[in-house]
């Protein structure tokens, strides 16, 4: 799960890292007000989107006057932002964040991730903060500084100290700095985040450490123990067709093909997008319903496969292991039962008692186009396709 | 010999009671797996199945002798669970739990290092289907009828496509060692790498398949570790050609989230490493069998 940045900046001050004061805004009136409320002669408006790289796209706006916020305010809200992590259809902005303005002396990356080759936390720092960090590791990989943490004693002061030390600090700010790298561990370690990544930190004019700007992602098997996170949720920043299919236990990704799909399994659903674009054809989606492939769970997948205007043939693949063929077909014919699909539907079963649900399927009266390999299905769904 | 589990493997099942855990219990025994108990915190002293219920993994271990556990506990206390196996002396565990915090994992793995090698816990999954040694023993929750006796090794880190696998190689004719299903989590018990070096010992074993996935180093540490130190032929498939950068995949650990982790670069990684590949997934059969041919 995604937060926003002023939510994720709220939880970094909770640790002990500073950051510049703000506020968050809905409207340009209340925009205004906030900017007001902070004083001083120089504000930033800041687009709230789950993407980072909004100030290419327009999302970060440097005001000098009470106007010019209520301008920015008007210009952003409501408006889609297309950074290049949003993907073509972009994120609404529907909150504003105001923030004071900051003298800025230096720049600095600093991230934390969970490194899956070490099994440990990776904190990787850079003094070339601003530019992200894939451009980093392009275009100055001299300046990058990585530091393991071992999870079962945590980060150590030295760790944070040698990192300060390596971004080439003065002596004034190292232990500031330092400070500001514990708590982005601590928040990280405490909060079961994936990812926490301050870019920029920044040196003020003051010599002061401040968290500019703020990425974080939680692992969603850990949301149970984290409640007040759990609750940061902003479903308007995901896509609707996935936001749906969660709620519903349904495990779905929307793609930008044409042939949708039901598989179970993420792998044999990984396996059988990959077949359809071998046979020539484009797939609509990722859809796992998992093992127990109830009617109601059918009925759920079609509701959400067929209800997608791009999905132009809808392919069902099921390799029945423990769940049985039979169970699978009657479950299909009984959701095909009490919904309509206008798409027409191939169908591939394998596993345990492939016959008899065969045979479910051939007695009962829904039209379908029959398939016997992972090859055959993707073949014949394109085939439909393309007699249209 | 088959790796891991064969036919003198002692069996308990960690949440033994419960309704998932009942079910996968009865499945497992019906195959001929040599369950001698479970664990349940607070039903020790009860029968369950006909097998003594224990309170805790040690008097389990105590009393049954048991090597191997199967775990179905929920994933708030799977860590935990894990844990308490290891402790116990439980030299091979399947976590079939799907929905352990990343965190958990990782302090698992720290916990399974307190021991020496020799006393060390392999622990297979979370999030997986478990391994099988077809016609010996069955520690998971696959269908165990369609997997055929035989030579060939099987590492995948999905389930329902292992089956696909499995049931190709069975219509060939070929069969299988032993199946491994390591789960599709970013932090595994055990890796491909691992088992791997365990099926190079095996005699039984002449042919050994991955079966991967997007996200993750794993196939790439396999391909190195296999260049270096893998004599027998080695077949791969890696699924997810069609995958978007940066969308999870079904699997908590199938997202490209770094350099080397799209299927299009693990394929390359190990054909470099001298691995065959099985172009697509409907071939993993026929190209197992021609390398089989060979070996």
């Amino acid at each position: 799960m995604n937060i926003h940045e002023y939510q994720a900046k709220e939880i970094l001050s909770k640790f002990g890292v500073s950051v510049p004061k703000g506020g968050i805004a809905y409207s340009p009136e209340n925009a205004k007000d906030r900017a007001s409320e902070l004083g001083g002669e120089m504000w930033v408006v800041k687009a709230q989107i789950h993407s980072g790289a909004r100030g290419k796209a327009g999302g970060i706006i440097v005001c000098k006057s009470l106007q010019e916020v209520s301008d920015a305010a008007n210009n952003l809200l409501g408006k889609k932002l297309i950074t290049n992590q949003t993907g073509p259809e972009g994120k609404t902005v529907q909150r504003i964040y105001i923030e004071e303005g900051t003298d800025i002396k230096k720049e600095f990356y600093l991230g934390l991730v969970f490194d899956r080759s070490t099994e440990s936390i990776m904190v990787v720092a850079s003094s070339a903060g601003g530019m992200s960090v894939e451009e980093i590791a392009q275009e100055k990989p001299e300046t990058l500084i990585k530091t393991k943490i071992e999870a079962a004693v945590g980060m150590q002061a030295f760790q944070a100290r040698e990192i300060a030390f390596s971004l080439g600090l003065d002596a004034k700010a190292i232990s500031r700095c330092a400070q500001a790298i514990l708590g982005a561990y601590k928040a990280f370690s405490t909060s079961d985040a994936t990812m926490v990544e301050i870019n920029p930190l920044v040196l003020t004019g003051d010599d002061h450490i401040l968290a500019l700007d703020c990425k974080m992602s939680f692992d969603d098997n850990a949301l149970y123990r984290n409640e007040a996170l759990a609750e940061l949720r902003d479903k308007t920043q995901e896509d609707p067709k996935e936001t749906y299919a969660a709620d519903r236990g349904l495990n779905y990704i929307a793609l930008d093909g044409n042939i949708g799909n039901i598989i179970n399994g993420a792998g044999l659903a990984m396996a059988s997008m990959d077949m359809i674009q071998l046979a020539g054809g484009k797939p609509a989606n990722f859809l796992d319903v998992g093992g127990g492939a109830t009617p109601e769970k059918f009925v759920k997948a079609f509701k959400l496969i067929s209800g997608d205007p791009n999905v132009k043939v809808i392919l069902i693949n099921i390799f029945a292991g423990i769940n049985r063929c039979d169970w699978v077909a009657q479950g299909i014919v009984d959701a095909l039962s009490s919904i309509k699909i206008t798409q027409p539907l191939v169908i591939r079963l394998a596993g345990t008692n492939v016959d008899e649900g065969i045979k479910i399927l051939k007695d009962s009266k829904i039209d379908y186009i029959e398939a016997f390999t992972l090859e055959d299905a993707a073949n014949k769904a394109v085939k439909a396709l393309e007699s249209q | 010999m088959a790796i891991l589990i064969d036919k003198n493997s002692k069996i308990i099942v960690q949440g033994f009671t419960g309704k998932i855990g009942t079910f996968h219990a009865e499945e497992m025994m019906e195959y001929g797996t040599n369950v001698v108990g479970g664990v349940t915190p607070g039903k020790g002293g009860q029968t369950h199945l006909d097998k003594p219920v224990f309170n805790t993994v040690k008097e389990a271990v105590e009393v049954t002798g048991a090597d191997s556990s199967i775990l179905f506990v929920p994933p708030a206390f799977a860590a935990d669970s894990a844990m308490e196996a290891a402790d116990a002396g439980i030299k091979t565990l399947v976590a079939i739990t799907d929905g352990i915090p990343a965190h958990d994992m990782i302090k698992v793995k720290r916990y399974m290092r307190r021991y020496k090698n020799e006393d060390r816990m392999t622990m297979v999954g979370p999030n997986c289907a478990g391994v099988i040694s077809p016609g010996k023993c069955m520690l998971g929750i696959m269908p165990g009828h369609i997997y055929k006796e035989g030579n060939v090794g099987v590492i995948g880190r999905s389930g329902t496509l292992g089956y696909e696998a499995a049931q190709q190689m069975k219509d060939l004719d070929i069969g299988i060692s032993t199946s491994v299903g390591i789960g599709g989590d970013p932090i595994n018990g055990s890796a491909f790498r691992d088992h791997l070096e365990k099926f190079e010992k095996d005699e039984e074993t002449k042919v050994i398949l991955m079966i991967g996935e997007i996200g993750g180093p794993q196939e790439a540490e396999a391909a190195e570790f296999a260049k270096k130190n893998i004599s027998k032929p080695v077949v791969a498939y890696i699924a997810g050609l069609t995958a978007p950068k940066g969308k999870r995949m079904g699997h908590a650990g199938a997202i490209v989230s770094a350099g080397g982790e799209s299927a299009a670069e693990k394929v390359e990684i190990l054909k470099n490493a001298g691995i065959t590949i099985a172009k697509n997934p409907s071939v993993i059969g026929e190209t197992v069998a021609s390398v089989l041919e060979k070996a």
